[in-house]
């Protein structure tokens, strides 16, 4: 151990980022797969998102109490868990999903409630006044969410939902604890073959960062395209 | 061997949930006092301290907590030191949590209007006894709804110190599961000790939100 890496106590230890970058493919590989789960599971999870705020604000009341049960139910249990209930627990109930597609259901479930309450927030955020216009018009309630609620409450609570998704695209790494081979599995994978763990963790951490900031500025470009003009 | 779970395994999981308790507690306090260093550096009126806080918050912020936790797993050894799953865990999460209370708690202060800042400035007070005079009473009060909502994310986040090897009751779950082999009673009961510590939170900061409006 010491002859080849100079781990020994009182050793100055020697980096090595060689047989990281030597791995450099896999990362990639897992990167595509980090971004692949992250860009269906924020499609999911908004339309869960939409879904659920309508239920929650405007449904009728055994609809309203379901959504408020399931926000409830994902915000205050851990991640872990209930990747571990979906991966683990459901074949105990004859349901046996592969570990990528069992990441992709629990992170959807998992944003959708997140998106629920933070698009709520921004449909409870529409004077009243407005609504009562839309009615007294002539829209159902469906029309007055649809033409009159949504587009201005998603430009309220966008910066707050786009925080909400460059989280759940760090959360994916999460789903490695299932073996689904994205980017922070990778780096399992490649500590095991390099022993060089602290090496191949920064190197990941480096790239999430990346990626992260990188998302930020698709989000804002994003809001620009979406709401920008005015 | 697979044996059958009885009350004693769901007595084991409240008993590790106990341990998911104070590493939150442990976290809070550790985050808690680097978070309002690095608040009061991004609000410091000279700007490389900004930057400096604010590069770190990013950092932080834009990097997962899971490899938050093998960095200073894997990393604490390098430099000679032998640490257990507990000061790992404890360091990751207190990083972890100071990075998210600064951003909360520096809003918090910058949500007190400025005309405040300026009349305390008018004063004649200091940048730091404006904040101790004038600020920080009147920003304690709108933080406190935010900070029991974080604590929330801090007592599910715990959960991940399972991958390091921290038993508490993600950990014990694991444990209890590959024993007998019933992982969907075993891990709904965790998930439900989790509900326990974290909707009483999620209530109370919602309350004491909607006390705050009112009170405005």
């Amino acid at each position: 151990m010491d002859a080849a890496g100079g781990r020994g106590a009182g050793m100055i230890y020697r980096f090595n980022f060689r047989d990281v970058f030597a791995n450099f493919d896999l990362l990639l590989e897992g990167l595509v797969l980090t971004l692949q789960l992250s860009a269906l599971t924020m499609a999911f999870g908004l339309a869960i998102g939409i879904s659920g705020a309508l239920a929650r604000s405007s449904g009728p009341a055994p609809l309203r109490w379901g959504a408020r049960a399931y926000v409830e139910a994902i915000r205050n249990t851990p991640l872990l868990v209930q990747i571990f209930l979906i991966y683990f627990g459901l074949p105990g109930l004859g349901l046996k999903l592969d570990s990528t597609t069992a990441a992709v259901v629990a992170l959807t479930i998992n944003l959708g409630a997140y998106a629920t309450e933070i698009i709520r927030a921004g449909v409870e955020a529409i004077p009243r006044s407005q609504v009562e216009a839309g009615l007294s018009l002539g829209l159902s309630r469906l029309q007055v969410f649809r033409y009159i609620i949504l587009f201005p409450a998603l430009r309220i609570i966008y910066p707050a939902l786009a925080s909400q998704f460059i989280l759940l695209m760090l959360a994916t790494s999460v789903v490695s604890q299932i073996a689904a081979q994205e980017l922070f599995h990778m780096a399992g994978f490649i500590q095991s073959r390099t022993f060089r763990d602290f090496e191949v963790y920064l190197v990941v951490a480096g790239i999430y960062l990346v990626t992260a900031l990188a998302f930020r500025l698709i989000f804002s470009g994003i809001y620009y395209v979406v709401f920008g003009r005015r | 061997m697979i044996r059958d779970l009885t009350w004693l395994d769901f007595a084991y999981l409240v008993y590790a949930a106990r341990w998911t308790v104070a590493l939150t507690a442990l976290a809070f306090v550790g985050g808690g006092l680097l978070g309002l260093l690095i608040a009061l550096l991004r609000l410091a009126p000279f700007a490389p301290a900004r930057w400096l806080a604010l590069g770190y918050i990013q950092m932080i912020q834009g990097t997962p907590l899971l490899a938050q936790l093998f960095v200073f797993y894997f990393g604490f050894p390098i430099f000679g030191y032998q640490v257990t799953p507990w000061i790992a865990a404890t360091a990751a999460f207190s990083i972890y949590a100071s990075a998210f209370l600064a951003e909360i708690w520096r809003g918090c202060m910058q949500a007190i209007a400025r005309t405040q800042w300026e009349a305390s400035a008018a004063l004649g007070l200091s940048f730091l006894e404006q904040l101790h005079h004038i600020i920080m009473p009147q920003a304690i009060r709108i933080a406190i709804p935010p900070t029991v909502g974080f604590l929330v994310q801090l007592v599910k986040n715990t959960s991940l110190a399972a991958v390091i090897g921290f038993i508490e009751l993600t950990r014990e779950a694991q444990i209890t599961t590959a024993a007998t082999f019933r992982p969907f009673t075993v891990y709904g009961i965790a998930a439900l000790l989790y509900f326990c510590i974290c909707f009483p939170l999620s209530e109370l900061s919602q309350r004491l939100e909607r006390r705050l409006r009112v009170a405005r």
